[in-house]
C-alpha cells in the first residue's frame, strides 16, 4: 500500500519535476547553443511564458473537467474562433454605435454566451441522444468552423479597440491580464471540482457511471454543465487573445483541441475519465510552452518542436502505464 | 474403458488469492468417453478450477495430468493444444466474423506470404461442421446465429485439436428444449470418440440423464466422487452442502410490523413472470434460485433500472412508480448491487466521499460541499459496522471485499431507506466477513428494516432469511418459511424439478 502512495505522489509530482528539467536543461544547454545573450530563466521571459500559455491553458482547463468526466470536446478549437468573431464584430455594429467603450463589456458578454451556447449544444447532444462525445464534438468541430467561414468568407474580421488593447496589455503585480485570467479559471474550476458537489459527482461519473447512475446522480445535467462550461471557457480564452490581437482569421483556433488535449493528458488526466487534476494540467500547459520556448532558445526550428512534443507525450503515457501496471498487478496484456 | 487412462488427472491442485483458499488441495480424474459432472454450490471452488484447467489461472500447488503427460498451461490457446476445450458460460465468439474464421481464430491456416488460405480454411470447417450436424455453414456471419448455434461453434472449436478433455459450464443455461436435445446428442458423441467430458450444471434432471460420475466439490475442497448410477439427489445435496451448518438459525427472534413492500403480478418481458410478494417491517425475506432465475432482474425493477411491463408495486400500501434510481431512492428503496466493483463503488474515490455519494448535495454550506458533515457520518457508520480502513482517506479500491461490501451498505443505511435490497451479498468476501455481514443483516432486520437478500449460496439464505422465495427461471416456484423449509425441498424448486413433476 505505501508503494501505490509512492507512485501516486510521484504521478502528481511528475509533471512538475519536468518543467524543472525543463528549465535546468535549456539554462546549461542554453550557455552553449543559444544566440541571445539573455538567460532563460529570465523574469521577464518566464513573466512572458505565463501570458504566452493563457489563451491554451484556458481551454486546457476546461477540458480537463469534461475528461474527468468521461467526455472529451474536440469542438473548443472552432468555438474559439467563433466566440473572437461575435466578439470583435459586435463592437461593430451599428445598434452599439453610441455606447462609446460600454460596447466593451457587451461585445464580450456576447462572446462568453456564444461559447456557452455553442458548449450546451454540445452537452445536449451528448446528454439525450447518448452518442459518444468524441463523434459528436467531431460533428460540431466540423459544423461550428463551417458557421466561422459563412460569417465573413476567407476574410479576417477586425476590429482594433484601443481601451481594450490597453486592458489586455496591462500587468497588475507584474502578471500581464491574460495570466490572470489563467489564475482565475484554474482557481475556480480547482474549486469546482474538489469543493462542489458538482466536481464530486463529476470525477464519480467518469470514474464508474453505473455506480454513479446507482446511487441517484443524475448523469445528464453534470454532463452539459461541463460542456456549458468549456464553451464558455474557449469563447474566455479567444475574449482574452483577441481583446489585444483585434483581428480573427477563419482558421485560428485549429488544433487548439489537441493541444489543450496534449496538456491534459501531459498533467497525468485519464483518458478514460474519473481521474485528474486542475493544478497538474496548469503544469501540463506551462511544460509545453517551456518545451517551444526552449527548443526556440537554443536554435531549433519551430518545426522540431511538435516531434518533440510528440516523443514525449507517447514517453510520458508509456511511463504512466508501466506504473499503473506495477500498481495494480494488471495482467500484461 | 474403466481400466483405461484417465484422459485428464488432477493432483492436488492448490490455488489462494490473497485472503482466500479459492482451491484446497483437489484431486479427480476423468475417463475417456467419461461424462463427469462436477458440482458445488456458488463459491465451492468450480469456476476457479475450470479457470485453471483453461490456462486462465496458474495452480499454485498440484500437477494436471493428460493422457499420463504432466502439463503445465500459460495460456487458453496452450491449453487447447494440450487437448484441453472449454466451453464457456459466457461465448466468447467475435460477433462480426464468420463461423471459419472463429473456429480458427488466433491459428488461421495461411500461405507463405501470410495472407489467409481462405478455401483451406472453410473446407476444413465445413468438414467439422457436418460432424456436428449443424444447419449453418463455415461462412456465416456468428453474430446471425442463435445462442445455440454459438455454442455450437464453440463446440466446433473444441473439435479442431484433437481434444482430449472438454469441458462445459453450464451449457443449457440459455438453451430451449430443443436445443437441449441438440446439445446432448453431441455431447454423446464426443463420448463415443473416446473424449472424457466435464459437465458442470445446478440442474440435477440434466446431471442424471447425462453423466456417469459425480465430483462435488465443496469450499475449494475435494469431497468425493459419487457414481451417478447409484445416486440419489439427496446423496449430493448432503455432499454439496455438508455437516448440517451451524448458522442454520430457523427462529424468528422479533416480531414484523406493517407490510413495507408489497410486489403484485410483476412481469418484464420474458425476465420474468407474475410475481408477487411482499417484505414486512423487520423481515428479511431470501430470493433463492439458480443464476438466470430472473432475481436480479426483479431487484433491478424495484431500484429503477428497469420498467416492468405488468403488476404493481405499492410501499406502505400506496401504489409507487418507480421510473429512476433516483425516484427509488426518494421512495427509501435502497439496492447493494450483485456486482460491488463495477456497479457499487466508485474504486478511485475515496471511502467516505463513496459512503456520501448519494446525498452529498445535501451536505453543503454555500457552494461547497461540508467536510465535517462528511466526516462525522462516515465516522458514524465506520464505527457501527466496524469498517476497517486506517483512514478516510483510503480509496475504496484499496480495501477488502468485506470492507468494501461494508461502506456499500452504510452508503445506503445513512440514507435510512424503509427496504434494503442486497444483491448476493457476501460475493468473493471471505468466511470471517461473511459472517459479519450475515451478522449485520440480520441485525438491521431487529432495528426495523425490510430487506430483502438475494443469494446463490444456500447456507447464506437458510442463515439470514425469515422466509424464502424459490424461483426457477422468471417464476416464483414457492414461498417457504424459516420453520418449514429444508434444503431438499428448497434444491428441488430452484432445479424445477417441482415444475416437471406437476407437467408429469
Amino acid at each position: 500500500m505505501t508503494s501505490e502512495t509512492k507512485t501516486r505522489l510521484f504521478k502528481q509530482g511528475a509533471i512538475w519535476g519536468f518543467i524543472a528539467f525543463e528549465l535546468i536543461f535549456f539554462s546549461v544547454a542554453g550557455s552553449y547553443f543559444s544566440l541571445s545573450k539573455g538567460a532563460f530563466m529570465d523574469a521577464d521571459n518566464m513573466l512572458l511564458l505565463f501570458k504566452q500559455s493563457a489563451p491554451i491553458g484556458i481551454i486546457a482547463l476546461g477540458m480537463t473537467i469534461v475528461m474527468i468526466n468521461g467526455n472529451i470536446d474536440l469542438s473548443v478549437g472552432a468555438t474559439y474562433a467563433l466566440s473572437a468573431i461575435v466578439l470583435l464584430d459586435s463592437m461593430t455594429w451599428p445598434i452599439f454605435a453610441g455606447l462609446g467603450d460600454w460596447v466593451i463589456p457587451i461585445s464580450w458578454a456576447l462572446a462568453l454566451l456564444t461559447g456557452a451556447v455553442l458548449g450546451a449544444v454540445n452537452g445536449l447532444i451528448v446528454w439525450k441522444t447518448g452518442v459518444d462525445a468524441f463523434i459528436v464534438t467531431l460533428g460540431s468541430m466540423l459544423g461550428y468552423r463551417g458557421l466561422v467561414f459563412m460569417y465573413n468568407g476567407e476574410d479576417p474580421t477586425s476590429h482594433l479597440n484601443w481601451t481594450l488593447v490597453d486592458f489586455a496589455e496591462a500587468q497588475f503585480l507584474g502578471l500581464h491580464t491574460a495570466t490572470w485570467f489563467l489564475l482565475g479559471v484554474a482557481v475556480i474550476l480547482w474549486l469546482l471540482m474538489n469543493r462542489t458537489v458538482h466536481g464530486r459527482n463529476a470525477y464519480a461519473i467518469g470514474d464508474n457511471r453505473e455506480a454513479a447512475v446507482n446511487a441517484g446522480i443524475r448523469v445528464g445535467p453534470h454532463m452539459l454543465l461541463n460542456f456549458v462550461l468549456i464553451g464558455f471557457l474557449a469563447a474566455l480564452s479567444a475574449v482574452v487573445f483577441y481583446s489585444e490581437s483585434g483581428s480573427v482569421n477563419p482558421n485560428d483556433g485549429s488544433l487548439f483541441e489537441l493541444w489543450a488535449i496534449t496538456a491534459v493528458v501531459l498533467g497525468g488526466t485519464k483518458l478514460a475519465g474519473g481521474s485528474g487534476s486542475i493544478i497538474s494540467t496548469l503544469g501540463g500547459v506551462i511544460a509545453i510552452q517551456l518545451l517551444r520556448k526552449g527548443l526556440g532558445y537554443i536554435g531549433a526550428g519551430t518545426e522540431t518542436v511538435n516531434l518533440v512534443i510528440g516523443l514525449i507525450l507517447v514517453a510520458v503515457l508509456f511511463l504512466d502505464r508501466q506504473l499503473n501496471v506495477k500498481a495494480k498487478g494488471e495482467l500484461k496484456v | 474403458m474403466s481400466t483405461a487412462t484417465p484422459a485428464l488427472r488432477l493432483e492436488n491442485i492448490v490455488k489462494t488469492f490473497p485472503g482466500v483458499r479459492a482451491l484446497d488441495g483437489v484431486s479427480f480424474s476423468v475417463l475417456p468417453g467419461e461424462v463427469h459432472a462436477l458440482m458445488g454450490e456458488n463459491g465451492a471452488g468450480k469456476s476457479t478450477l475450470m479457470k485453471v484447467l483453461g490456462g486462465i489461472y496458474q495452480p499454485d500447488g498440484g500437477e494436471i495430468i493428460v493422457s499420463e503427460q504432466k502439463v503445465v498451461m500459460r495460456s487458453p490457446l496452450e491449453a487447447k493444444h494440450k487437448g484441453i476445450v472449454f466451453i464457456h458460460q459466457e461465448l466468447s465468439l467475435a460477433k462480426e466474423l464468420s463461423v471459419a474464421e472463429n473456429i480458427y481464430l488466433g491459428e488461421l491456416p495461411h500461405n507463405r506470404f501470410g495472407l489467409v488460405d481462405w478455401q483451406h480454411l472453410f473446407e476444413k470447417t465445413d468438414a467439422i461442421l457436418q460432424r456436428l450436424k449443424v444447419g449453418f455453414d463455415a461462412r456465416t456471419r456468428v453474430g446471425d446465429l442463435s445462442i445455440a448455434n454459438q455454442q455450437m461453434v464453440e463446440i466446433a472449436r473444441a473439435l479442431t485439436h484433437e481434444a482430449k478433455a472438454v469441458i462445459f459450464d453450464e451449457p443449457t443455461a440459455s438453451l430451449t428444449d430443443a436445443e437441449k436435445v441438440v446439445l446432448f446428442e453431441v455431447i454423446e458423441d464426443l463420448k463415443s470418440h473416446g473424449v472424457g467430458i466435464i459437465y458442470i450444471s445446478h440442474r440435477m434432471e440434466e446431471i442424471f440423464k447425462m453423466t456417469d460420475r459425480i465430483t462435488v466439490l465443496r469450499d475449494g475442497q475435494y469431497r468425493g466422487t459419487l457414481d451417478t448410477a447409484q445416486t440419489t439427489e439427496e446423496d449430493i445435496t448432503q455432499l454439496m452442502i455438508g455437516r448440517k451448518l451451524d448458522l442454520t438459525r430457523n427462529a424468528v427472534d422479533h416480531e414484523f410490523g406493517a407490510a413495507a413492500l408489497e410486489v403484485e403480478n410483476l412481469s418484464c418481458g420474458t425476465l420474468y413472470t407474475d410475481i408477487s410478494f411482499s417484505v414486512r417491517e423487520g423481515e428479511v425475506v431470501g430470493f433463492y434460485g439458480l443464476v438466470g432465475a430472473g432475481r436480479t432482474e426483479i431487484a433491478e425493477t424495484l431500484f429503477g433500472l428497469r420498467t416492468p411491463t405488468a403488476g404493481k408495486i405499492l410501499l406502505n400500501g400506496r401504489e409507487v412508480h418507480i421510473e429512476s434510481p433516483v425516484d427509488a431512492i426518494e421512495l427509501g428503496i435502497s439496492l447493494v448491487p450483485e456486482n460491488r466493483k463495477e456497479q457499487g463503488l466508485v474504486l478511485g474515490m475515496n471511502c467516505r466521499d463513496n459512503m456520501t455519494l448519494p446525498q452529498v448535495d445535501a451536505l453543503v454550506s454555500g457552494p461547497f460541499v461540508k467536510d465535517s458533515a462528511e466526516i462525522e457520518i462516515f465516522g458514524h457508520y465506520r464505527d457501527k459496522l466496524e469498517i476497517k480502513t486506517p483512514s478516510w482517506k483510503q480509496l475504496a479500491g484499496n480495501l477488502s471485499g468485506g470492507n468494501q461490501q461494508k461502506i456499500v451498505i452504510g452508503k445506503w443505511l445513512s440514507m435510512h431507506p424503509k427496504v434494503l435490497i442486497v444483491d448476493e451479498p457476501t460475493r468473493g468476501i471471505d468466511v470471517g466477513s461473511k459472517s459479519e455481514i450475515h451478522k449485520l443483516i440480520r441485525d438491521l432486520a431487529s432495528q426495523g428494516y425490510a430487506i430483502i437478500v438475494i443469494s446463490s449460496e444456500m447456507p447464506e439464505i437458510l442463515h439470514v432469511s425469515d422466509r424464502i422465495v424459490a424461483m426457477y427461471s422468471g417464476r416464483i416456484m414457492r414461498t417457504f418459511t424459516a420453520q418449514e423449509v429444508t434444503e431438499d425441498s428448497l434444491i428441488q424448486a430452484i432445479s424445477g424439478l417441482g415444475e416437471s413433476e406437476k407437467v408429469a
